[in-house]
């Protein structure tokens, strides 16, 4: 085989597992519109968009630490500080409502990045180093929040949870019957959020020195130190880019909701979930291979399987018993590597 | 004999006991300050916090098993939960048995997912956590079960022996089971063994897969016994019930000294954490700290002895 050609197959195969999570979600997504008595219509898509999108922030959030080999198990705080934060500052006069929604994302950017320097000079392992930031986040959010409530300015409320028409009207940003806007009109803004965040920070972020250097970390870390690579750097801006992106699922989740929730156990089925949701679209949990769409398909197919719970009327006390059977099959399916393994010591990584 | 010259394992042995003196010494000068009485220095009073803290130092000593090996084991939560409402669902004489039967099961299902299919990052562990929660949800509706727990379960939990709170002695013999587990017997060492290499103790001839399974399956028991006892001291079992018990274990073995990353660590540490946790909640409770307060606390006091003594080598550099 030519350099070429193999190339090619490396590629092909490093991409099969987000491909064949497209495709399931894809193939799920259409027999659950076609099951809906109002498949195929904007309102169900607008619904389930604004029932993903937190946690496809917090997807993306995990993609980042686990190519390093490590778990943040704080996404789900991260998210409910900034929840709490945002029902507190994002209200009042338009130019509030902007620094407030800076604000809530600065601050779990600057979260993230006390988890990366907790874990690179600290020396500790992410794991555990998480599980106590996420108690400290989740005692500020408490401290900020001690009952659900808030407020989260109405007018951004509407405009970011429904489809780009209505965007387009509440702020009168242009004519919402301009020919221009047609063809596009029915797009759910949180799709369009999703999007503007994944490609204006995601990509350029893996495209970078520091981006690549996550990922060599992760496949061989004394390879990636021997060769000059920036890790320290890039072990900080793992885990200050996973606080953004939770800090970004927590103000769409305060957006939507329109109030804050400290709701400890909500943060706990949410990180559970991104682990889900990354495992999934095809990230490997031992390091090295992985990407932000292939956890967004990930989340989305998390989702899609609840949304099959509604349709389907099945007995809502047996909805966490098939979460917790699914995410089990999911990381085994994973694990299957091991029966084609043919020494065992390359078990004992 | 200077510090420096005190064996690496039995270090934050020291630490811990240092700080429990510490807390032992604020938490009474607050008091003191504030109410004119010194709760914490009566033994009645002391006795009370550890008989609560006998339930958590039996989950970390069944956590620690596992983190010697390298592994956690999330799903104490729930096994904890499923054992209390199987033992007051079954009731009679059998009610103790099933309960430590279903840890046991859920030990063993870990220990196989760990050992077998190799699934990294305990994530297994925490789909068998919500799997396990999906069953008892499903079985009990949502609801806290109507079953009482057993004579038994609430004699050995809130019962007392000369004077002294039952679950304490039951406590008392975990430790020293694990301890003689840990330190004197063939599998105990395999354990230190397969924690530090698992590749070198596999070439050894230590059947590693079974050393795993059988870790898991002590870190099943011991949730599930700190259950059953739990549901004995509240009189009956509820939803959510080991929730809380999570993160203080696995603190409560770290802060001991035991390495994250397996291999090191002495139970003497273990059992010190637990107290260190125990009296920190106490002191806390007397200052009136809300949650919110206690749960940043916490995760500081956590991070702050991990920053001590729990720091990986330096990477390879």
């Amino acid at each position: 085989m030519s350099p070429d050609l193999r190339r090619l197959g490396a590629r092909a195969s490093r991409k099969a597992a987000p491909l064949g999570a497209l495709a399931l979600f894809l193939l799920l997504y259409l027999v659950y519109n076609m099951l809906h008595p109002r498949g195929f219509s904007g309102a169900v898509l607008i619904q389930n968009a604004n029932e993903s999108v937190a946690l496809v922030f917090l997807a993306i959030a995990q993609t980042l630490p686990v190519p390093l080999g490590g778990l943040d198990l704080s996404v789900g705080a991260e998210m409910t500080l900034a929840n709490c934060l945002a029902s507190e500052l994002v209200t009042g006069p338009p130019l509030q409502v902007a620094l407030g929604m800076a604000a809530t994302l600065l601050a779990g950017t600057a979260f993230g990045a006390l988890n990366g320097l907790v874990v690179v000079y600290g020396r500790l392992q992410p794991i555990i180093a998480t599980l106590a930031t996420g108690a400290i986040a989740i005692g500020l959010a408490l401290i900020l929040r001690p009952r659900p409530g808030g407020r989260v300015d109405a007018d951004l409320s509407w405009a970011l949870t429904n489809d780009l028409a209505e965007l387009v009207a509440t702020w009168n940003l242009a004519d919402p019957e301009a020919a221009w806007l047609r063809p596009v009109a029915w797009i759910p803004v949180p799709i369009l959020i999703v999007l503007v965040v994944a490609l204006g920070v995601w990509l350029p972020f893996r495209r970078s020195l520091t981006g690549r250097t996550v990922y060599a970390i992760g496949s061989a870390e004394p390879a990636a130190v021997l060769s000059g690579l920036p890790v320290a750097r890039a072990r900080i801006a793992a885990f200050t880019l996973a606080g953004f992106f939770a800090a970004c699922g927590g103000l769409c989740l305060a957006i939507q909701t329109s109030s804050g929730n400290a709701d400890i156990a909500q943060a706990g089925t949410y990180t559970l979930n991104s682990i889900a949701a990354v495992v999934l679209g095809g990230t490997s949990l031992m390091g090295g291979v992985g990407g932000a769409l292939g956890s967004i398909v990930g989340a989305l197919l998390v989702r899609t399987l609840s949304f099959y719970f509604r349709i389907l009327s099945v007995d809502p006390l047996l909805q966490p018993l098939i979460e917790g059977a699914v995410l089990l099959a999911a990381v085994s399916l994973g694990a299957l590597r091991t029966l084609r393994v043919r020494n065992r010591l390359e078990l004992f990584r | 004999m200077t510090f420096s010259q005190i064996p690496p394992e039995t270090r934050p042995v020291l630490i811990v006991s240092g700080f429990v003196l510490a807390i032992l010494v604020l938490g009474t000068a607050y008091t003191l300050a504030t109410a004119g009485t010194a709760p914490l220095l009566m033994p009645g009073y002391l006795l009370q916090q550890l008989q609560t803290g006998a339930f958590l130092g039996i989950v970390a000593a069944g956590m620690m098993m596992v983190i010697v090996l390298g592994h956690i084991d999330l799903s104490v939560p729930w096994t904890m939960t499923a054992a209390a409402m199987v033992a007051s669902a079954v009731g009679g004489l059998w009610a103790i048995p099933a309960g430590l039967a279903v840890g046991l099961a859920a030990g063993l299902f870990n220990g196989l997912g760990v050992a077998v299919l190799r699934i990294p990052l305990m994530i297994f562990t925490l789909g068998v956590d919500s799997v396990l929660r999906g069953l008892m949800v499903a079985q009990t509706a949502g609801f806290a079960p109507q079953d009482r727990a057993t004579g038994t379960m609430r004699l050995l939990a809130a019962g007392k022996v000369a004077g002294v709170p039952a679950a304490i002695f039951v406590w008392l013999a975990v430790s020293v089971a694990i301890a003689v587990l840990l330190r004197r017997t063939a599998f105990g060492r395999e354990i230190y063994a397969t924690g530090t290499s698992e590749a070198a103790a596999y070439l050894a001839g230590i059947r590693t897969r079974r050393v795993i399974v059988g870790a898991f399956a002590a870190s099943g028991l011991c949730a599930a016994l700190a259950g059953v006892l739990l549901a004995g001291f509240s009189a009956k079992a509820y939803q959510g019930m080991g929730t809380p018990f999570l993160l203080p274990a696995i603190a409560a073995v770290v802060i001991g000294g035991t390495r994250i990353l397996g291999g090191q660590g002495r139970y003497a540490g273990t059992f010190a954490g637990v107290v260190l946790i125990v009296l920190l909640n106490s002191v806390l409770s007397i200052m009136q700290m809300p949650e919110a307060g206690r749960q940043v606390i916490y995760g500081r006091v956590i991070l702050c002895m991990l920053l001590v003594h729990g720091r990986s080598a330096r990477s390879p550099s």
